[in-house]
């Protein structure tokens, strides 16, 4: 049921992309109030995305979210580069949450790339703005090559269109003999010129044009460049106001105990031990959870430690995860898929008498996001109207679903995003229960009440990625390459539209097996792709040892001559020195995977020491993502996802024991460290014309099985099963 | 029975409980909220301040321990005209921070890692910096590291 509902939902987002939701300009009245929120004395809004102050002050408004990713910085670039406006004199704003600001161009990006309906739209994603329109979501590594190539460009260069006429008005020139730069207009044949501040007021009264002219890239001084990141200076002298940061007059301070067995009910809880510490004020119970508010945090966490609730265990007692792998191949044995694709008939190729056959298993656990910021939300409550004050992917959804949880429209609640310590995927609001606990909260409280998730609930009550579980089998023909390829995975969600299968194969199959726990399985930067690029490129790599070839060049065999993944591959090889002998007891391992449109592939060196530890000492990458906006950023994102994928695959899993998740902080949940990070973590981008892909969650996928492949290539033991933390032992060379 | 302390060199007197971990008496009481809450168990160093010049995780740390005590945090780190640190100038330079929720803790680890040992080497960067960073921060710290001893990136 829940799939059939999602492929009506992907539908409707694609009607909506291509007719409805279009970027177009100031088309109603909610941008006009979106605007009055905005546009303060002194300045004139072009569109509800950028204002130009008196002062020459430039801001611009975004409508998604920058967590970390850089991506505000670079969303300001493309709208000033289109502008031409002076960089020192550039701000950017996240949007208020308000429909007039809502995220349309990320839905219009889905659609123009699939062309309506097609097959390169991750769905798990669409169907999130499916259910949340008006929305401002962050997701699908979309910011840029979406909002930026769509909205923040054109809007820039409407708005210098516009400017332009004006100063030719003031100024009695053609258009065709004015210039602008830095803020400027200039006439250069009678060496006027004028300055946007002081024509801005006046260039906003135009109709601005629905196509504006774009630069072309050769035109570009700010696109490309390695621009410092404006936020920068705010989060190194503790400046910056994260959503854990809100202090209101009278404010409380809540945390909260949910049910350790997910969608299990608080049955009682005696709450005076609580109600005796000093500083605690109230306690709160939900369906699933009990709250403590006191004057701070520590005298809320004391009477929370005092309490005993019990809860129920929703049937979910039996639920642990050998089980669960174990239900999932006896449903895959079953052989009953849910969804198919591929092409060709791969049995005619695993029956020729000819065929080399190689079969693997593999798993991969629970893995939580682990943002360093737990969550926190603060709510008020007055009159009948609610103001809350977070940090989340997509502020007008949290309007929406606070409204729902205290009963009020939508108008009746006021949302401040703030900035977030981290997100990865854990802060889309449909997954978020801090928004409906905050809310409900608040509605019980005469005060502000800021609401603490702590580590251990954190941990405990993630939106995991997915345990997953695949068998791959294929058939190698007598000329050595692949026949048939077939991939059966068992998880919640169909990965077909978001990971791509870039090999040349005549025949190939792709079946999923719909399995669900009680977890609410979430995205987790790169989704899908995490573990389909852990299964095919680790399989890949089995094929290439198995028919006796160099993983580099088997691979090469199997993607089409002139291709970007080859051109991506070869650049690979040629940095990465993958023909040169590595150093002693060193091996290499590769994967090229491609995610929400860039290609990137890895080259991990690694080691496995005396005790079985393995150590990582290098990694190549090399990406081509079509054009990069910040180069700087861009490296930034990338590093990042490799750290975050070796974390992942060393040492992160959630597992479930009687229905509960057993981990509870880092203790047991392991975070890779500094010194655990390979001194040299080379990243080369290799430009291209193709369409802008994303960037902010494609350098995860390759690590993981580039990794694993270097420790069969170090040790001749193949790793199936993550994190390899627990098979240790087994790596003993 | 307030605890009296100087914070980024003004004397100040705690009223919290004397149990309280430093970090909450800092955040709800001061209104520093530079250091951050991560963990609670001094296992993340989010919340990486110094008393008398070397790092503590103040999650853990009663005020009752902070009594006399000379207490810095990230917003006591700019000179007294409001110049940045030189740590401070460094992670900027280096473009460090993405999410940046740790940064406040890392930049204190390092102040600290500085002080004691003047140019730092790699094998002590690795030991000293402990801090966990979920955006993989980490190549650019060891950057910043570097760059704020004039020491040449490897």
């Amino acid at each position: 049921m829940k799939i059939k509902r999602r492929y009506f939902l992907l539908g409707a987002v694609a009607v909506a992309g291509a007719g409805v939701f279009g970027v177009k300009w100031a088309d109603g009245d909610a941008q006009r109030r979106a605007m009055a929120t905005t546009i303060g004395d002194g300045e004139a809004g072009f569109t509800p995305w950028l204002k130009i102050a008196s002062d020459d002050v430039v801001t611009i408004y975004s409508p998604t979210i920058d967590f970390g990713q850089g991506s505000h910085t670079a969303l300001a670039q493309m709208a000033a580069e289109e502008l031409d406006a002076d960089w020192t004199k550039v701000r950017v704003e996240q949007a208020p949450a308000l429909p007039g600001f809502a995220n349309a161009a990320i839905i219009q990006g889905f659609a123009n790339e699939a062309g309506g309906l097609g097959d390169k739209i991750p769905k798990s994603l669409l169907s999130l703005v499916a259910r949340s329109m008006p929305m401002q979501l962050t997701g699908g590594s979309s910011s840029i090559r979406y909002v930026g190539q769509i909205l923040m460009r054109k809007t820039g260069a409407a708005a210098r269109y516009v400017l332009l006429e004006e100063a030719a008005a003031q100024l009695n020139a053609p258009v065709s003999e004015l210039t602008t730069a830095d803020n400027i207009v200039t006439h250069a044949a009678s060496g006027r010129s004028l300055r946007y501040g002081e024509i801005a007021a006046a260039a906003a009264e135009r109709s601005l044009p629905n196509t504006p002219t774009l630069k072309e890239p050769a035109a570009y001084r700010l696109i490309g460049q390695p621009v410092a990141r404006l936020d920068i200076p705010s989060k190194v002298d503790g400046s910056a106001q994260y959503g854990i940061d809100v202090s209101l007059p009278g404010m409380r301070v809540a945390t909260i105990m949910m049910a350790p067995v997910r969608e299990g009910r608080l049955e009682s809880v005696d709450e005076q031990p609580a109600l005796a510490v000093p500083g605690v004020e109230k306690v709160v119970q939900q369906d699933d959870a009990v709250i403590v508010v006191a004057r701070g945090y520590w005298q809320a966490l004391k009477g929370l430690r005092s309490l005993s609730p019990r809860f129920s265990d929703a049937g979910h007692a039996a639920l642990n995860s050998p089980a669960i792998y174990e239900a999932q191949d006896q449903l895959r044995e079953a052989g009953n898929a849910t969804n198919s694709a591929g092409s060709g008939d791969v049995d005619v190729h695993f029956d020729a008498p000819d065929a080399q056959i190689v079969e693997a298993q593999y798993r991969v656990p629970f893995v939580h996001h682990a943002m360093m910021e737990p969550f926190a939300m603060t709510a008020h409550h007055q009159d009948g109207k609610l103001e809350i004050w977070v940090g989340m992917q997509d502020p007008l959804s949290v309007r929406k679903i606070a409204a729902e949880a205290a009963g009020l429209s939508p108008d009746d609640v006021t949302v401040h995003p703030l900035i977030m310590g981290g997100g990865f995927g854990r802060r889309f609001p449909q997954s978020c229960q801090i928004i409906a606990q905050s809310a409900r909260l608040a509605m019980e409280c005469p005060w502000p009440v800021k609401l603490i998730w702590s580590r251990e609930e954190e941990v405990r009550h993630g939106a995991y990625r997915c345990q997953s579980s695949a068998h791959l089998k294929a058939a190698i023909g007598a000329d050595g390459a692949i026949a048939a390829w077939r991939t059966d995975y068992v998880q919640r969600d169909n990965a077909e539209m978001e990971c791509p299968f870039n090999y040349a194969v005549p025949a190939t199959s792709r079946r999923h097996f719909t399995y669900t726990t009680n977890q609410d399985d979430g995205p987790l930067r790169s989704v899908n792709s995490t573990q389909m690029g852990f299964y095919n490129e680790s399989f890949i790599d089995e094929l290439a040892h198995a028919a006796g070839q160099d993983p580099y060049a088997f691979r090469r065999a199997h993607l089409a001559d002139g291709s970007r993944h080859q051109r991506v591959l070869d650049e690979l090889a040629r940095r990465s020195g993958w023909q040169s002998t590595p150093a002693p007891g060193v091996g290499r391992g590769m994967a090229l995977v491609e995610s929400f449109g860039t290609i990137v592939g890895q080259v991990v060196e690694a080691s496995v020491d005396e005790g079985g530890q393995p150590h990582v000492h290098k990694v190549t990458a090399v990406v081509d993502c079509g054009s990069v906006v910040n180069p700087l950023n861009a490296e930034a994102q990338i590093q990042g996802g490799i750290i975050m994928s070796l974390s992942i695959a060393l040492g992160e899993e959630i597992t479930l024991e009687n229905g509960a998740v057993v981990q509870s902080n880092f203790g047991d949940y392991p975070i890779l460290k500094l010194a655990d990070t390979p001194p040299l973590i080379d990243v080369h981008f290799l430009q291209s014309d193709a369409a802008m892909g994303g960037l902010g969650e494609p350098g995860v996928p390759p690590a993981a099985p580039a990794l694993a492949n270097a420790i069969f290539a170090a040790t001749g033991k193949r790793i199936r099963t993550l994190p390899i933390r627990d098979q240790a032992r087994a790596l003993e060379a | 029975m307030p605890v009296a302390a100087t914070v980024n060199g003004q004397a100040v007197a705690f009223e919290s409980e004397t149990d309280t971990p430093l970090l909450w008496a800092l955040r709800e009481e001061l209104g520093l909220t530079g250091a951050k809450f991560g963990c609670g168990v001094s296992a993340c160093g989010a919340c990486t301040i110094h008393v008398d010049g070397r790092t503590v995780r103040s999650c853990v740390f009663p005020v009752s321990q902070a009594a006399g005590k000379t207490i810095t945090t990230i917003e006591g780190l700019k000179s007294n005209e409001g110049e940045l640190h030189p740590v401070q100038q460094a992670w900027i330079e280096a473009q460090v921070p993405q999410c940046g929720y740790c940064q406040s803790g890392q930049i204190m680890a390092a102040v600290d890692l500085i002080a004691r040992l003047g140019k730092p080497t790699p094998a002590q960067i690795d030991e000293a910096m402990t801090n966990i960073c979920r955006c993989g921060t980490y190549p650019r710290i060891r950057a910043a590291i570097l760059r704020a001893t004039d020491q040449a990136a490897e």
